[in-house]
Protein backbone atom coordinates (compact mmCIF):
# COMPACT_ATOMS: atom_id res chain seq x y z
CA UNK A 1 0.00 0.00 0.00
CA UNK A 2 2.87 2.32 0.92
CA UNK A 3 4.19 1.99 -2.62
CA UNK A 4 0.96 1.40 -4.51
CA UNK A 5 -0.65 4.77 -3.66
CA UNK A 6 2.32 6.88 -4.90
CA UNK A 7 2.47 4.72 -8.05
CA UNK A 8 -1.24 5.26 -8.64
CA UNK A 9 -0.89 9.03 -8.14
CA UNK A 10 2.06 9.13 -10.57
CA UNK A 11 0.15 7.11 -13.17
CA UNK A 12 -3.02 9.23 -12.91
CA UNK A 13 -1.19 12.57 -13.00
CA UNK A 14 1.08 11.46 -15.85
CA UNK A 15 -1.84 10.23 -17.97
CA UNK A 16 -3.89 13.41 -17.33
CA UNK A 17 -0.95 15.62 -18.39
CA UNK A 18 -0.30 13.59 -21.54
CA UNK A 19 -3.98 13.67 -22.54
CA UNK A 20 -4.22 17.42 -21.82
CA UNK A 21 -1.51 18.07 -24.42
CA UNK A 22 -3.73 16.47 -27.09
CA UNK A 23 -7.15 17.47 -25.70
CA UNK A 24 -6.67 20.87 -24.02
CA UNK A 25 -10.40 21.11 -23.20
CA UNK A 26 -12.46 20.39 -20.10
CA UNK A 27 -11.76 18.51 -17.91
CA UNK A 28 -8.16 17.79 -18.98
CA UNK A 29 -7.07 21.36 -19.67
CA UNK A 30 -8.48 22.53 -16.36
CA UNK A 31 -6.94 19.62 -14.47
CA UNK A 32 -3.50 20.15 -15.97
CA UNK A 33 -3.72 23.86 -15.05
CA UNK A 34 -4.51 22.93 -11.45
CA UNK A 35 -1.66 20.42 -11.38
CA UNK A 36 0.75 23.07 -12.65
CA UNK A 37 -0.24 25.37 -9.78
CA UNK A 38 0.32 22.48 -7.36
CA UNK A 39 3.76 21.98 -8.89
CA UNK A 40 4.64 25.65 -8.30
CA UNK A 41 3.53 25.40 -4.66
CA UNK A 42 5.53 22.20 -4.15
CA UNK A 43 8.56 23.85 -5.82
CA UNK A 44 8.38 26.64 -3.24
CA UNK A 45 8.36 24.10 -0.45
CA UNK A 46 11.21 22.23 -2.10
CA UNK A 47 13.40 25.31 -1.62
CA UNK A 48 12.52 25.29 2.09
CA UNK A 49 13.22 21.57 2.25
CA UNK A 50 16.60 22.18 0.58
CA UNK A 51 17.49 24.76 3.21
CA UNK A 52 16.52 22.42 6.05
CA UNK A 53 18.51 19.64 4.43
CA UNK A 54 21.54 21.96 4.13
CA UNK A 55 21.25 22.67 7.85
CA UNK A 56 20.88 19.04 8.82
CA UNK A 57 23.79 17.78 6.70
CA UNK A 58 26.15 20.52 7.89
CA UNK A 59 25.21 20.19 11.56
CA UNK A 60 25.86 16.43 11.45
CA UNK A 61 29.30 17.06 9.91
CA UNK A 62 30.17 19.65 12.56
CA UNK A 63 28.80 17.54 15.43
CA UNK A 64 30.91 14.51 14.50
CA UNK A 65 33.87 16.69 13.54
CA UNK A 66 34.18 15.16 10.11
CA UNK A 67 37.07 16.04 7.77
CA UNK A 68 37.34 19.85 7.30
CA UNK A 69 34.40 20.41 9.65
CA UNK A 70 35.44 24.03 10.21
CA UNK A 71 34.36 24.91 6.65
CA UNK A 72 30.83 23.72 7.39
CA UNK A 73 30.62 26.26 10.20
CA UNK A 74 31.42 28.98 7.65
CA UNK A 75 28.67 27.66 5.36
CA UNK A 76 26.10 27.68 8.14
CA UNK A 77 27.20 31.05 9.53
CA UNK A 78 27.01 32.63 6.03
CA UNK A 79 23.59 31.11 5.49
CA UNK A 80 22.23 32.35 8.83
CA UNK A 81 23.69 35.84 8.42
CA UNK A 82 22.27 36.31 4.90
CA UNK A 83 18.82 34.97 5.85
CA UNK A 84 18.72 37.09 9.01
CA UNK A 85 19.76 40.29 7.23
CA UNK A 86 17.24 39.66 4.46
CA UNK A 87 14.47 39.11 6.98
CA UNK A 88 15.35 42.10 9.15
CA UNK A 89 15.92 44.84 6.58
CA UNK A 90 14.80 43.31 3.29
CA UNK A 91 16.58 43.58 -0.05
CA UNK A 92 16.42 46.13 -2.84
CA UNK A 93 13.20 48.12 -2.59
CA UNK A 94 11.37 45.61 -0.40
CA UNK A 95 11.28 46.20 3.34
CA UNK A 96 12.09 43.65 6.04
CA UNK A 97 10.66 43.09 9.52
CA UNK A 98 12.45 46.21 10.82
CA UNK A 99 11.61 48.29 7.75
CA UNK A 100 14.28 49.59 5.37
CA UNK A 101 16.92 50.27 8.06
CA UNK A 102 17.69 53.83 6.94
CA UNK A 103 20.55 54.41 9.39
CA UNK A 104 22.48 51.25 8.52
CA UNK A 105 21.66 51.68 4.82
CA UNK A 106 22.99 55.24 4.83
CA UNK A 107 26.18 54.08 6.54
CA UNK A 108 26.88 51.16 4.22
CA UNK A 109 25.46 52.69 1.05
CA UNK A 110 23.28 49.61 0.57
CA UNK A 111 20.96 47.50 2.65
CA UNK A 112 23.04 45.02 4.71
CA UNK A 113 21.94 42.03 2.59
CA UNK A 114 22.67 43.89 -0.66
CA UNK A 115 26.00 45.10 0.72
CA UNK A 116 27.19 41.56 1.41
CA UNK A 117 25.72 40.29 -1.86
CA UNK A 118 27.36 43.00 -3.99
CA UNK A 119 30.69 43.10 -2.18
CA UNK A 120 31.32 39.49 -1.20
CA UNK A 121 29.04 36.97 -2.89
CA UNK A 122 29.24 38.47 -6.40
CA UNK A 123 33.03 38.67 -6.30
CA UNK A 124 33.47 35.18 -4.88
CA UNK A 125 31.34 33.70 -7.66
CA UNK A 126 33.03 35.78 -10.36
CA UNK A 127 36.44 34.69 -9.01
CA UNK A 128 35.51 31.00 -9.12
CA UNK A 129 34.30 31.38 -12.70
CA UNK A 130 37.34 33.41 -13.75
CA UNK A 131 39.68 30.65 -12.59
CA UNK A 132 38.28 28.59 -15.44
CA UNK A 133 40.19 30.76 -17.91
CA UNK A 134 43.49 29.52 -16.46
CA UNK A 135 42.45 25.88 -16.34
CA UNK A 136 40.97 25.95 -19.84
CA UNK A 137 44.18 27.49 -21.17
CA UNK A 138 46.27 24.82 -19.46
CA UNK A 139 43.94 22.01 -20.55
CA UNK A 140 43.89 23.25 -24.16
CA UNK A 141 47.71 23.34 -24.26
CA UNK A 142 47.95 19.75 -22.99
CA UNK A 143 44.94 18.19 -24.72
CA UNK A 144 44.81 19.74 -28.20
CA UNK A 145 47.55 17.60 -29.71
CA UNK A 146 47.14 16.36 -33.29
CA UNK A 147 47.84 12.66 -32.73
CA UNK A 148 45.19 11.18 -35.01
CA UNK A 149 43.01 12.34 -37.92
CA UNK A 150 40.09 12.92 -35.52
CA UNK A 151 42.16 14.92 -33.06
CA UNK A 152 43.57 16.96 -35.97
CA UNK A 153 40.04 17.76 -37.11
CA UNK A 154 39.09 18.78 -33.57
CA UNK A 155 42.23 20.87 -33.26
CA UNK A 156 41.68 22.66 -36.58
CA UNK A 157 38.03 23.43 -35.90
CA UNK A 158 38.79 24.60 -32.34
CA UNK A 159 41.48 26.98 -33.57
CA UNK A 160 39.27 28.31 -36.39
CA UNK A 161 36.29 28.88 -34.08
CA UNK A 162 38.51 30.49 -31.45
CA UNK A 163 40.11 32.81 -34.00
CA UNK A 164 36.76 33.60 -35.61
CA UNK A 165 35.36 34.58 -32.24
CA UNK A 166 38.11 37.08 -31.58
CA UNK A 167 38.70 40.45 -33.11
CA UNK A 168 41.93 39.05 -34.61
CA UNK A 169 39.85 36.82 -36.87
CA UNK A 170 38.48 39.87 -38.66
CA UNK A 171 41.92 41.46 -38.85
CA UNK A 172 43.72 38.39 -40.20
CA UNK A 173 41.44 37.76 -43.17
CA UNK A 174 39.73 41.12 -43.53
CA UNK A 175 41.87 41.87 -46.61
CA UNK A 176 40.48 38.94 -48.63
CA UNK A 177 38.60 39.92 -51.82
CA UNK A 178 34.82 39.52 -52.01
CA UNK A 179 35.13 36.34 -54.07
CA UNK A 180 37.07 34.68 -51.23
CA UNK A 181 34.78 35.96 -48.50
CA UNK A 182 33.89 32.40 -47.52
CA UNK A 183 37.46 32.05 -46.19
CA UNK A 184 37.03 35.05 -43.90
CA UNK A 185 37.66 33.63 -40.39
CA UNK A 186 34.45 34.89 -38.73
CA UNK A 187 32.53 33.33 -41.68
CA UNK A 188 34.41 30.04 -41.30
CA UNK A 189 33.69 30.05 -37.57
CA UNK A 190 30.01 30.81 -38.23
CA UNK A 191 29.88 27.97 -40.77
CA UNK A 192 31.36 25.47 -38.28
CA UNK A 193 28.95 26.57 -35.57
CA UNK A 194 25.89 26.67 -37.83
CA UNK A 195 26.31 23.39 -39.72
CA UNK A 196 28.55 20.65 -38.23
CA UNK A 197 28.05 21.77 -34.61
CA UNK A 198 24.30 22.28 -34.94
CA UNK A 199 23.91 18.94 -36.72
CA UNK A 200 25.72 17.20 -33.85
CA UNK A 201 23.69 19.10 -31.28
CA UNK A 202 20.43 18.17 -32.99
CA UNK A 203 21.40 14.50 -32.93
CA UNK A 204 22.17 14.76 -29.21
CA UNK A 205 18.89 16.61 -28.56
CA UNK A 206 16.82 14.04 -30.45
CA UNK A 207 18.56 11.22 -28.59
CA UNK A 208 18.04 12.96 -25.24
CA UNK A 209 14.40 13.68 -26.12
CA UNK A 210 13.74 10.01 -26.91
CA UNK A 211 15.50 9.07 -23.69
CA UNK A 212 13.31 11.45 -21.69
CA UNK A 213 10.15 10.01 -23.29
CA UNK A 214 11.34 6.49 -22.51
CA UNK A 215 12.20 7.16 -18.87
CA UNK A 216 8.99 9.22 -18.37
CA UNK A 217 6.90 6.31 -19.65
CA UNK A 218 8.79 3.93 -17.36
CA UNK A 219 7.99 6.18 -14.38
CA UNK A 220 4.33 6.70 -15.35
CA UNK A 221 3.79 2.97 -15.90
CA UNK A 222 5.49 2.11 -12.63
CA UNK A 223 8.38 0.20 -14.20
CA UNK A 224 10.97 2.66 -12.86
CA UNK A 225 10.43 3.01 -9.10
CA UNK A 226 13.77 4.27 -7.83
CA UNK A 227 12.27 7.74 -7.13
CA UNK A 228 10.21 6.12 -4.34
CA UNK A 229 13.38 5.22 -2.49
CA UNK A 230 14.61 1.77 -1.55
CA UNK A 231 15.19 -0.96 -4.17
CA UNK B 1 52.58 13.71 -24.68
CA UNK B 2 53.60 11.26 -21.99
CA UNK B 3 57.33 11.63 -22.67
CA UNK B 4 57.13 15.18 -23.97
CA UNK B 5 58.85 17.77 -21.82
CA UNK B 6 56.05 20.02 -20.64
CA UNK B 7 56.35 23.73 -20.15
CA UNK B 8 55.74 24.79 -16.55
CA UNK B 9 52.09 25.77 -16.66
CA UNK B 10 52.69 28.68 -14.29
CA UNK B 11 54.20 30.53 -17.30
CA UNK B 12 50.94 29.98 -19.14
CA UNK B 13 48.97 31.25 -16.13
CA UNK B 14 51.16 34.35 -15.94
CA UNK B 15 50.73 35.09 -19.65
CA UNK B 16 46.97 34.58 -19.46
CA UNK B 17 46.82 36.90 -16.45
CA UNK B 18 48.79 39.61 -18.27
CA UNK B 19 46.87 39.01 -21.50
CA UNK B 20 43.58 39.59 -19.72
CA UNK B 21 44.61 42.32 -17.27
CA UNK B 22 46.61 44.63 -19.55
CA UNK B 23 43.98 45.14 -22.30
CA UNK B 24 41.40 45.84 -19.56
CA UNK B 25 43.65 48.60 -18.20
CA UNK B 26 44.96 49.90 -21.54
CA UNK B 27 42.14 49.57 -24.07
CA UNK B 28 43.27 48.59 -27.58
CA UNK B 29 39.98 49.05 -29.45
CA UNK B 30 40.22 46.14 -31.87
CA UNK B 31 37.56 46.23 -34.62
CA UNK B 32 34.35 44.20 -34.38
CA UNK B 33 32.11 42.78 -37.08
CA UNK B 34 28.40 42.27 -36.54
CA UNK B 35 27.31 38.67 -36.96
CA UNK B 36 23.94 37.52 -38.31
CA UNK B 37 22.53 36.28 -35.00
CA UNK B 38 23.31 39.54 -33.21
CA UNK B 39 21.81 41.57 -36.04
CA UNK B 40 18.62 39.46 -35.77
CA UNK B 41 18.27 40.32 -32.06
CA UNK B 42 18.90 43.99 -32.78
CA UNK B 43 16.33 44.00 -35.60
CA UNK B 44 13.74 42.30 -33.37
CA UNK B 45 14.07 44.96 -30.67
CA UNK B 46 14.29 47.75 -33.24
CA UNK B 47 11.12 46.61 -35.01
CA UNK B 48 8.98 46.90 -31.86
CA UNK B 49 6.64 49.90 -31.88
CA UNK B 50 6.83 52.53 -29.17
CA UNK B 51 4.83 51.51 -26.08
CA UNK B 52 4.94 47.79 -26.82
CA UNK B 53 5.78 45.41 -24.00
CA UNK B 54 8.63 42.95 -23.70
CA UNK B 55 9.44 40.36 -21.07
CA UNK B 56 13.07 40.00 -20.05
CA UNK B 57 13.97 37.00 -17.94
CA UNK B 58 17.19 37.06 -15.92
CA UNK B 59 18.13 33.40 -15.74
CA UNK B 60 21.67 33.69 -14.43
CA UNK B 61 23.66 34.39 -11.30
CA UNK B 62 26.84 36.38 -10.49
CA UNK B 63 29.11 33.60 -11.81
CA UNK B 64 28.02 34.49 -15.38
CA UNK B 65 27.90 38.24 -14.84
CA UNK B 66 31.03 39.10 -16.87
CA UNK B 67 29.47 37.62 -20.01
CA UNK B 68 25.74 38.16 -19.51
CA UNK B 69 25.56 41.46 -17.65
CA UNK B 70 26.95 43.58 -20.51
CA UNK B 71 24.46 42.09 -22.98
CA UNK B 72 21.62 42.53 -20.47
CA UNK B 73 22.57 46.18 -20.10
CA UNK B 74 22.82 46.72 -23.85
CA UNK B 75 19.48 45.06 -24.64
CA UNK B 76 17.64 46.84 -21.79
CA UNK B 77 19.15 50.15 -22.86
CA UNK B 78 18.05 49.55 -26.45
CA UNK B 79 14.52 48.78 -25.22
CA UNK B 80 14.42 51.91 -23.07
CA UNK B 81 15.66 53.99 -26.02
CA UNK B 82 12.88 52.51 -28.17
CA UNK B 83 10.35 53.28 -25.39
CA UNK B 84 9.45 49.62 -24.98
CA UNK B 85 7.90 48.83 -21.59
CA UNK B 86 9.80 46.09 -19.80
CA UNK B 87 8.58 43.33 -17.54
CA UNK B 88 11.51 41.76 -15.70
CA UNK B 89 11.36 38.33 -14.22
CA UNK B 90 13.80 35.61 -13.15
CA UNK B 91 13.80 31.84 -13.31
CA UNK B 92 16.98 31.79 -11.21
CA UNK B 93 16.85 33.05 -7.60
CA UNK B 94 19.86 35.34 -8.09
CA UNK B 95 18.42 36.68 -11.34
CA UNK B 96 16.29 39.15 -9.35
CA UNK B 97 19.41 40.87 -8.07
CA UNK B 98 20.90 40.86 -11.57
CA UNK B 99 17.80 42.61 -12.94
CA UNK B 100 17.85 45.12 -10.10
CA UNK B 101 21.49 45.90 -10.76
CA UNK B 102 20.86 46.55 -14.46
CA UNK B 103 17.91 48.82 -13.64
CA UNK B 104 20.02 50.73 -11.09
CA UNK B 105 22.83 51.18 -13.63
CA UNK B 106 20.54 52.52 -16.35
CA UNK B 107 17.71 54.33 -14.63
CA UNK B 108 19.71 57.53 -13.98
CA UNK B 109 19.92 58.07 -17.75
CA UNK B 110 16.13 57.75 -18.07
CA UNK B 111 14.61 60.05 -15.43
CA UNK B 112 11.21 59.98 -17.17
CA UNK B 113 10.75 56.25 -16.75
CA UNK B 114 8.51 55.25 -13.88
CA UNK B 115 8.43 51.99 -11.98
CA UNK B 116 5.12 50.21 -12.54
CA UNK B 117 4.40 52.23 -15.66
CA UNK B 118 7.42 51.72 -17.90
CA UNK B 119 9.11 48.80 -16.18
CA UNK B 120 8.43 46.32 -13.42
CA UNK B 121 10.40 43.61 -11.66
CA UNK B 122 8.17 40.62 -10.92
CA UNK B 123 10.93 38.70 -9.15
CA UNK B 124 11.78 35.02 -9.00
CA UNK B 125 9.42 32.08 -9.12
CA UNK B 126 10.51 28.50 -8.63
CA UNK B 127 9.32 25.85 -11.07
CA UNK B 128 11.25 26.59 -14.27
CA UNK B 129 9.42 25.29 -17.32
CA UNK B 130 6.13 24.80 -15.45
CA UNK B 131 6.26 28.42 -14.27
CA UNK B 132 6.67 29.58 -17.87
CA UNK B 133 3.84 27.30 -18.98
CA UNK B 134 1.56 28.67 -16.24
CA UNK B 135 2.50 32.26 -17.21
CA UNK B 136 1.31 31.45 -20.72
CA UNK B 137 -2.07 30.37 -19.35
CA UNK B 138 -2.57 32.93 -16.61
CA UNK B 139 0.09 35.47 -15.78
CA UNK B 140 -1.70 36.73 -12.69
CA UNK B 141 -1.88 33.33 -11.00
CA UNK B 142 1.89 32.96 -11.19
CA UNK B 143 2.76 36.56 -10.37
CA UNK B 144 -0.09 38.09 -8.34
CA UNK B 145 2.40 40.63 -6.96
CA UNK B 146 5.67 42.21 -8.07
CA UNK B 147 8.84 41.74 -6.03
CA UNK B 148 8.03 44.78 -3.88
CA UNK B 149 4.68 43.34 -2.88
CA UNK B 150 2.54 45.58 -5.14
CA UNK B 151 -0.48 43.86 -6.61
CA UNK B 152 0.03 43.64 -10.37
CA UNK B 153 -3.59 44.76 -10.83
CA UNK B 154 -2.45 48.17 -9.55
CA UNK B 155 0.49 48.46 -11.97
CA UNK B 156 -0.39 50.26 -15.23
CA UNK B 157 2.27 48.32 -17.17
CA UNK B 158 0.41 45.07 -16.45
CA UNK B 159 -2.92 46.32 -17.87
CA UNK B 160 -4.14 43.77 -20.38
CA UNK B 161 -1.33 41.32 -19.63
CA UNK B 162 -3.09 38.06 -18.79
CA UNK B 163 -0.78 35.74 -20.69
CA UNK B 164 1.90 36.05 -23.38
CA UNK B 165 -0.49 37.35 -26.06
CA UNK B 166 0.10 41.07 -25.37
CA UNK B 167 3.84 40.72 -25.04
CA UNK B 168 5.83 41.87 -28.07
CA UNK B 169 8.79 39.59 -27.50
CA UNK B 170 10.48 37.54 -24.84
CA UNK B 171 14.19 37.73 -24.12
CA UNK B 172 15.96 35.31 -21.81
CA UNK B 173 19.45 35.90 -20.48
CA UNK B 174 20.46 32.40 -19.68
CA UNK B 175 23.37 30.63 -18.04
CA UNK B 176 21.75 27.19 -18.05
CA UNK B 177 18.44 25.60 -17.18
CA UNK B 178 15.83 26.96 -16.82
CA UNK B 179 16.68 29.45 -19.51
CA UNK B 180 16.44 30.05 -23.25
CA UNK B 181 15.47 26.45 -24.10
CA UNK B 182 12.49 26.48 -21.76
CA UNK B 183 11.34 29.90 -22.99
CA UNK B 184 11.59 28.75 -26.62
CA UNK B 185 9.74 25.50 -25.97
CA UNK B 186 6.85 27.23 -24.20
CA UNK B 187 6.70 30.91 -25.18
CA UNK B 188 7.48 30.36 -28.85
CA UNK B 189 6.45 26.79 -29.59
CA UNK B 190 3.26 26.72 -27.53
CA UNK B 191 2.24 30.40 -27.62
CA UNK B 192 3.94 31.59 -30.80
CA UNK B 193 5.59 34.67 -29.28
CA UNK B 194 8.88 35.93 -30.77
CA UNK B 195 11.59 34.69 -28.45
CA UNK B 196 15.22 35.65 -28.30
CA UNK B 197 18.03 35.39 -25.84
CA UNK B 198 21.58 35.75 -24.72
CA UNK B 199 23.75 33.01 -23.28
CA UNK B 200 27.31 32.29 -22.24
CA UNK B 201 29.76 31.35 -25.00
CA UNK B 202 30.09 27.75 -23.85
CA UNK B 203 26.34 27.11 -23.92
CA UNK B 204 25.84 28.63 -27.38
CA UNK B 205 26.16 25.34 -29.37
CA UNK B 206 23.17 23.92 -27.46
CA UNK B 207 21.06 26.94 -28.42
CA UNK B 208 22.01 27.18 -32.09
CA UNK B 209 19.61 24.43 -33.29
CA UNK B 210 16.73 26.70 -32.25
CA UNK B 211 17.79 29.35 -34.77
CA UNK B 212 16.05 27.87 -37.78
CA UNK B 213 13.47 28.55 -40.45
CA UNK B 214 10.65 28.32 -37.91
CA UNK B 215 12.35 31.18 -36.01
CA UNK B 216 12.05 29.31 -32.73
CA UNK B 217 14.78 31.62 -31.55
CA UNK B 218 15.06 35.04 -33.18
CA UNK B 219 18.81 35.53 -33.11
CA UNK B 220 21.12 34.85 -30.21
CA UNK B 221 23.67 36.82 -28.26
CA UNK B 222 26.34 34.23 -27.54
CA UNK B 223 29.09 35.25 -25.16
CA UNK B 224 31.02 38.44 -24.67
CA UNK B 225 31.67 38.94 -28.39
CA UNK B 226 27.95 39.15 -29.15
CA UNK B 227 27.50 41.57 -26.25
CA UNK B 228 30.28 43.73 -27.69
CA UNK B 229 28.70 43.62 -31.16
CA UNK B 230 25.38 44.71 -29.64
CA UNK B 231 27.09 47.59 -27.85
CA UNK B 232 28.52 48.67 -31.20
CA UNK B 233 25.09 48.44 -32.84
CA UNK B 234 23.46 50.66 -30.21
CA UNK B 235 26.54 52.92 -30.35
CA UNK B 236 27.24 52.63 -26.62
CA UNK B 237 30.61 50.95 -26.08
CA UNK B 238 30.73 49.41 -22.62
CA UNK B 239 32.39 46.67 -20.62
CA UNK B 240 31.84 44.06 -23.35
CA UNK B 241 33.71 46.13 -25.94
CA UNK B 242 36.67 46.65 -23.62
CA UNK B 243 36.44 43.03 -22.45
CA UNK B 244 36.67 41.79 -26.04
CA UNK B 245 40.26 43.06 -26.30
CA UNK B 246 41.15 40.97 -23.23
CA UNK B 247 39.28 37.93 -24.51
CA UNK B 248 40.90 38.18 -27.95
CA UNK B 249 44.41 38.39 -26.48
CA UNK B 250 43.68 35.47 -24.12
CA UNK B 251 42.42 33.35 -27.04
CA UNK B 252 45.49 34.26 -29.05
CA UNK B 253 47.76 33.17 -26.18
CA UNK B 254 45.88 29.86 -25.95
CA UNK B 255 46.24 29.31 -29.72
CA UNK B 256 49.96 30.07 -29.53
CA UNK B 257 50.37 27.58 -26.69
CA UNK B 258 48.39 24.94 -28.59
CA UNK B 259 50.80 25.46 -31.50
CA UNK B 260 53.81 25.20 -29.15
CA UNK B 261 52.40 22.01 -27.64
CA UNK B 262 51.96 20.46 -31.08
CA UNK B 263 55.43 21.48 -32.28
CA UNK B 264 56.89 19.90 -29.14
CA UNK B 265 54.90 16.74 -29.72
CA UNK B 266 55.97 16.35 -33.35
CA UNK B 267 59.59 17.19 -32.58
CA UNK B 268 59.72 14.57 -29.85
CA UNK B 269 57.98 12.04 -32.07
CA UNK B 270 60.58 12.60 -34.78
CA UNK B 271 63.37 12.24 -32.23
CA UNK B 272 61.86 8.97 -30.98
CA UNK B 273 61.66 7.67 -34.55
CA UNK B 274 65.27 8.57 -35.22
CA UNK B 275 66.32 7.00 -31.92
CA UNK B 276 64.41 3.84 -32.81
CA UNK B 277 66.21 3.50 -36.12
Amino acid sequence: MKRKIPLLITFTVGIILIISEFIPHKPFGQLSGELEIWFLIISGFAILLGQLSLFKVNIIKIRYKQHDWQFYIVTLASFVVMVALGFLWGTGRSAGLLGHGEVITNTLGYKPFDYLFNNIYQHLQATMFSLLAFFIASAAYRAFIGRTVESNLLLASAVLVMLGNTTFGSLLTGWLPESLNFLHLPKVSEFIMTFPTTAGQRAIMIGAGLGIIGSSLRIILGIERSYLGGE
Amino acid sequence: MGKTKQLDRRWLFLLIFLGVALPLIFSIGLPLETTKNVQMVYDLVDSMPKGSKALISFDYDPASMPELHPMAKAVVKHCFDKEIDLIFTAMWPMGVKMADDIIDQLIEDYPDLEYGENYVNLGFKAGGMITIQSMGKNFREVFPKDMNGNSIDELPIMDGINNFSNIGFIFSLSAGAPGIKEWVQIAHDAYNRPTSGGCTGVSAPAMLPYINEQHQLTGLLAGLKAAAEYEVLIQTPGTATSGMDAQSIAHLIIIIFIAVGNINYWRNKRKEKKGGK
